[in-house]
């Protein structure tokens, strides 16, 4: 079980890590979408296996075609890359770093609220998280999916030419 | 006769107390996997020539009747002349992902072959979230023709990809809807609770007219999913020559034709799970000799014939109905499928709390 943890955590940071380095946005969406499979497998690791399923269906599925779409669309490749000026590269990798120490720091003192054996968790499995969005956290799910459908009529009104 | 599920049985007990464990599980893998390439073949062979004989049918020709027996080795034939053509990968174009993409289409629709249950207690995988598996896998195969699309380095292909991802990313939510509707039904994602709900009759009949319209969505939105006509956007011959695939060749081009007539099967096998009982036989309320004699044809004799119903189903309106422009196939999807399949759900979900099926 540990060794395929390690397994998913190595791929996982390194294909996070192609994402940034790649030239190609297209490559660089193709390792975000491997990436996305490997945190997925951490879900299934974690016996979550309704929160992986829907990982899948809504990035690698969904977000990461549309991103895919759009530059494809955009027609973006290592040719048409704006050269960036070198103290804007070092500048980026300085800030990346510091919010990953701020990261480490907090999760270092965080309480691990697990109890037991995490691959035995039954909090992922669809009918405990049903029970948990729609009984004890009824409302907040609510509101949150009025949010999202006031952003995606607000999407739509924005992207309409003009309106009648 | 021995049942599907006594075979695998005994084969299982066969492997367990001749090898240790591991070596039983991994023998296990081997089998499984040697059994889905088969079906992969056969399936491949059956249904190609399936559709050119169901479209000579249709165009009132004879169809292939030359090579073989009535032109049975008719694909075989084509088949291997696949193989002996050489593979190019154009230059100018990614290699790398331009070899990759035919190999990723057939693997996710591998992949789906694992929760399909074949006849009674046959199925590979029967997790607990069948269901939403097959959906999120489906979804995957969308970046297989983007990536095969872009690869290319051909207008024509990726244009071709686009349509195909627009199409696909579309569809999916009404198919998701429809597959919900059974789901809220039978009060379960996994595959075989689902089946076994549909013990005293199938969804399709059992719940009314809400499930026949979701039904017909779904029939929709799968033929649109699988990228055939009246919905082949992706690979309009009229307009993009062959849409994603047109720089491929050989072999390569053979695993994406076979991909497609295997992702045919899978979403026909999920439809026939879904709404016409998998491997239940039919029966009617009290007609004991009618259902006895129903229960003596075998599980997978049923989980097949209906299938094949499905698939002849998708073939007919494909040679049946006009190709779709790519935004009246959008329209149809956005301001009529998807607003009814929604509306549709929420009757289902009326339906099943008011207990109104049989």
């Amino acid at each position: 079980m540990l060794s395929i943890f390690y397994f998913l955590s190595f791929l996982a940071i390194l294909c996070a890590l192609m994402v940034v380095v790649s030239k190609n946005p297209v490559h660089s969406v193709l390792y975000l979408i491997l990436t996305f499979f490997a945190i997925a497998g951490h879900y299934v690791l974690l016996n979550a296996q309704f929160l992986a399923a829907v990982h899948v269906i809504v990035y690698a599925g969904a977000i990461m075609v549309l991103f895919l779409y759009v530059i494809m669309m955009l027609n973006l490749n290592a040719a048409v890359e704006p050269n960036k000026k070198s103290w804007l590269k070092i500048a980026a990798t300085a800030s990346g770093g510091l919010l990953m120490v701020v990261l480490v720091g907090i999760f270092r003192s965080a309480v691990t609220s697990g109890t037991g054996n995490p691959s035995q968790s039954q909090v992922g499995l669809v009918h405990n998280l049903g029970v948990a969005l729609y009984r004890d956290f009824m409302r907040p799910f609510e509101v949150s999916s009025i949010l999202f459908l006031a952003a995606m009529v607000g999407a739509v009104m924005l992207g309409k030419k003009e309106i009648h | 006769m021995p049942s599907l599920e006594e075979i695998s049985k005994s084969v299982h007990d066969l492997l367990t107390t001749a090898l240790p464990p591991v070596m039983a599980l991994l023998t296990g893998f081997l089998i499984a996997g040697l059994l889905v390439i088969g079906l992969f073949t056969v399936l491949g062979l059956v249904l190609v020539f399936m559709e050119r004989k169901v479209s000579a049918y249709m165009q009132i020709r004879v169809g292939p009747n030359r090579v073989g027996f009535k032109g049975t080795a008719q694909t075989l034939a084509d088949t291997l002349k696949l193989v002996l053509k050489e593979g190019l990968t154009p230059s100018g174009s990614d290699k790398f992902l331009f070899n990759l993409a035919p190999f990723l289409v057939l693997i996710t629709s591998m992949l789906l072959m694992a929760p399909i249950p074949f006849a009674r207690n046959f199925q590979m995988w029967d997790l607990n979230i069948g269901v939403l598996y097959i959906t999120a896998i489906s979804s995957i195969s969308v970046i297989g023709i983007l990536m095969a699309g872009w690869s290319s380095n051909n207008k024509y292909s990726l244009l071709g990809a686009m349509r195909s991802g627009a199409q696909i990313v579309s569809y999916e939510l009404s198919a998701g809807m429809a597959i919900l509707t059974v789901v809220v039904l039978s009060g379960s994602l996994k595959i075989s609770d689902i089946i076994l709900s549909q013990q005293n009759g199938w969804w399709i009949f059992k719940g009314h007219i809400p499930v026949i319209i979701s039904f017909v969505i779904f029939i929709i939105a799968v033929t649109a999913e699988t990228n055939r006509a009246p919905f082949d956007m992706a690979e309009a011959e009229s307009e993009l020559t062959a849409g994603f695939h047109t720089e491929y060749s050989g072999m390569k081009f053979a695993l994406f034709f076979l991909a497609e007539y295997v992702n045919i099967f899978i979403v026909c096998a999920i439809g026939a799970v879904l709404f016409l009982g998998g491997w239940m036989p039919f029966h009617i309320g009290s007609w004991g000799a009618f259902n006895r004699v129903m229960d003596y044809i075998p599980s997978s004799v049923w989980f097949m014939s209906k299938t094949f119903f499905l698939i002849f189903v998708i073939m007919w309106f494909r040679w049946t109905f006009p190709r779709l422009r790519i935004d009246q196939l959008l329209n149809l999807e956005w301001k009529y499928l998807l607003p009814i399949s929604l509306f549709n759900l929420l009757l289902v979900t009326l339906v099943a709390i008011m207990g109104w099926y049989f």
